[in-house]
């Protein structure tokens, strides 16, 4: 079936079986080996893209539910020459240890900044008529769609900690 | 995954005739839950219908001074919506209860609704179970049930259906708007949406074969306080033990029954003068166990003592 996705700004046309996953199609069809493959289940998180601007696990979506759509993967966060600051950020906080979790970790933080500056409450919001307070607690809930094996979470949350900035 | 054909909706009427003449047809909404299913061949499909371009995705005001929400509206766009956060606060805080941020910017108001339990025997295709082969059997019955219903369940089936969003609904008395198979418009509570399992728990809804649900509609809000309360394993993305949505004096129960519990004698003993304590009990007494679920029944008591004193002090309100 013929579906067209604009992946990291650049259309690309597709001929794909249904049941090809998006994150099959980023991975298998686009060579884009950032995302990852965890649990295929939508669990662990690690194949965590940007569809129009909002985070979903790229492995409970068909690609062709997605023609049209903008995608951003981990490669069109940022690379080596212009590492995004979430990026950096986990470089500078030793932010993981094998690493396999990262690229969708750093999607999740993309696209979770955005939700709260869009004062979008989770469970951990108290107030929800009030504008939301990026506290670690709300960091933590925020982010448990995403599982780390090696339990870097410390460091994960002092990285994302380091571009939201502090709470006022 | 089994093969199967895809098509995008694009007109609604044309998508109800896809899925009604259709046996093997579905509609595909987030997929966040069929799809998962369909990786493990428990749902079989032949013919997907994408539903996520019909124009279902704006939530608007009532003459009733309600809410109209479009069944393709994402929960995470639902649960921040400046009037839900007002008026329903119930209703956020039992959508980001439940799932991942991922999840909820995927899954639909509609697709919610018609989850499938997370009962482990249904996922478990070595075993038998009657939901996904009608007479085979029930291992939940004396397996590992602690899980399982302690309301309205049957011989046949045991499982609970595991939305936290249907527990506020029914709280506020939500209704659910659908397009029939005959092209027609029909409102029914989202109380009365889900069945009950007797002899036949693989019918989980009183909707017909390629029937769509277009819409939820919010009446205004009772009075009083709101409070959502969910207990679970883990902080935070975990399905739940139990729930109790309370909005005012309305109480409603999550992942105790095959459909959300709304708690009637609970209720009544409210409406009559009872203690938080006496209501509580009241709905309780019908309670049963299959033996690992027992620890519900008190769970759900405290649960909702604690739940109807916040409302009560104004949470919510």
């Amino acid at each position: 079936m013929k579906t067209t996705i604009t992946v990291n700004g650049q259309a690309r046309a597709l001929d794909l079986d249904p049941r090809t996953s998006l994150l099959d199609a980023l991975r298998e069809h686009l060579n884009l080996k950032g995302s990852k493959k965890g649990c295929d289940h939508g669990q662990c998180g690690a194949c965590t893209v940007l569809v129009n601007g909002e985070r979903i696990n790229a492995c409970l979506s068909l690609a062709v539910m997605h023609d049209g759509h903008e995608v951003t993967t981990i490669e069109g966060i940022g690379g080596e020459a212009n590492l995004h600051p979430m990026q950096q950020a986990f470089l500078e906080q030793d932010a993981f240890q094998c690493g396999y979790c990262t690229p969708g970790q750093i999607c999740s933080a993309v696209g979770m900044l955005k939700e709260a500056a869009d004062n979008w409450p989770s469970q951990a919001t108290e107030d929800l008529g009030a504008a939301i307070a990026l506290t670690d607690a709300e960091i933590r809930e925020r982010m448990s769609g995403n599982i780390c094996r090696c339990s870097a979470y410390p460091q994960i949350i002092a990285a994302i900690r380091d571009v939201a900035g502090e709470v006022a | 995954m089994r093969p199967f054909t895809y098509e995008r909706a694009t007109d609604l009427a044309a998508a109800v005739k896809a899925v009604a003449e259709n046996p093997g047809a579905r509609f595909l909404a987030g997929g966040t839950n069929l799809l998962d299913l369909m990786k493990l061949d428990i749902e079989q499909p032949t013919h997907l219908v994408d539903v996520n371009r019909l124009p279902l995705s704006a939530i608007e005001d009532t003459v009733e001074g309600g809410l109209r929400i479009g069944a393709m509206v994402t929960n995470s766009h639902l649960a921040a919506d400046a009037r839900v956060r007002a008026r329903y606060s119930v209703l956020t805080q039992s959508i980001v209860s439940g799932g991942s941020g991922q999840l909820r910017n995927k899954a639909t108001t509609g697709g919610n609704l018609l989850q499938r339990t997370r009962c482990a025997y249904f996922y478990d295709t070595s075993k038998p179970c009657n939901k996904r082969h009608p007479g085979s059997g029930c291992s939940a019955l004396e397996g590992l049930n602690r899980n399982s219903a302690i309301f309205g369940a049957s011989e046949a089936c045991i499982a609970t259906h595991p939305s936290d969003m249907a527990v506020a609904l029914t709280a506020l008395d939500a209704q659910v708007e659908t397009v029939t198979p005959q092209g027609a418009t029909r409102t029914l509570a989202v109380a009365d949406l889900h069945r009950l399992p007797g002899d036949t728990p693989h019918i989980e809804t009183n909707l017909a074969p390629g029937e769509l649900i277009a819409a939820v509609i919010l009446p205004p809000a009772a009075a009083g306080g709101q409070v959502y309360q969910k207990a679970r394993d883990r902080a935070s993305y975990a399905g739940g033990l139990a729930s109790v949505a309370v909005v005012g004096t309305k109480v409603a129960f999550g992942a105790v029954a095959h459909k959300p519990w709304r708690a009637e004698k609970a209720e009544a003993a409210l409406a009559a003068g009872a203690s938080a304590v006496e209501a509580a009990h009241a709905e309780l007494a019908g309670a049963r166990d299959n033996g690992k679920n027992g620890f519900k029944i008190a769970l759900v008591a405290r649960m909702t003592v604690a739940a109807l004193d916040e409302a009560k002090q104004g949470r919510g309100a």
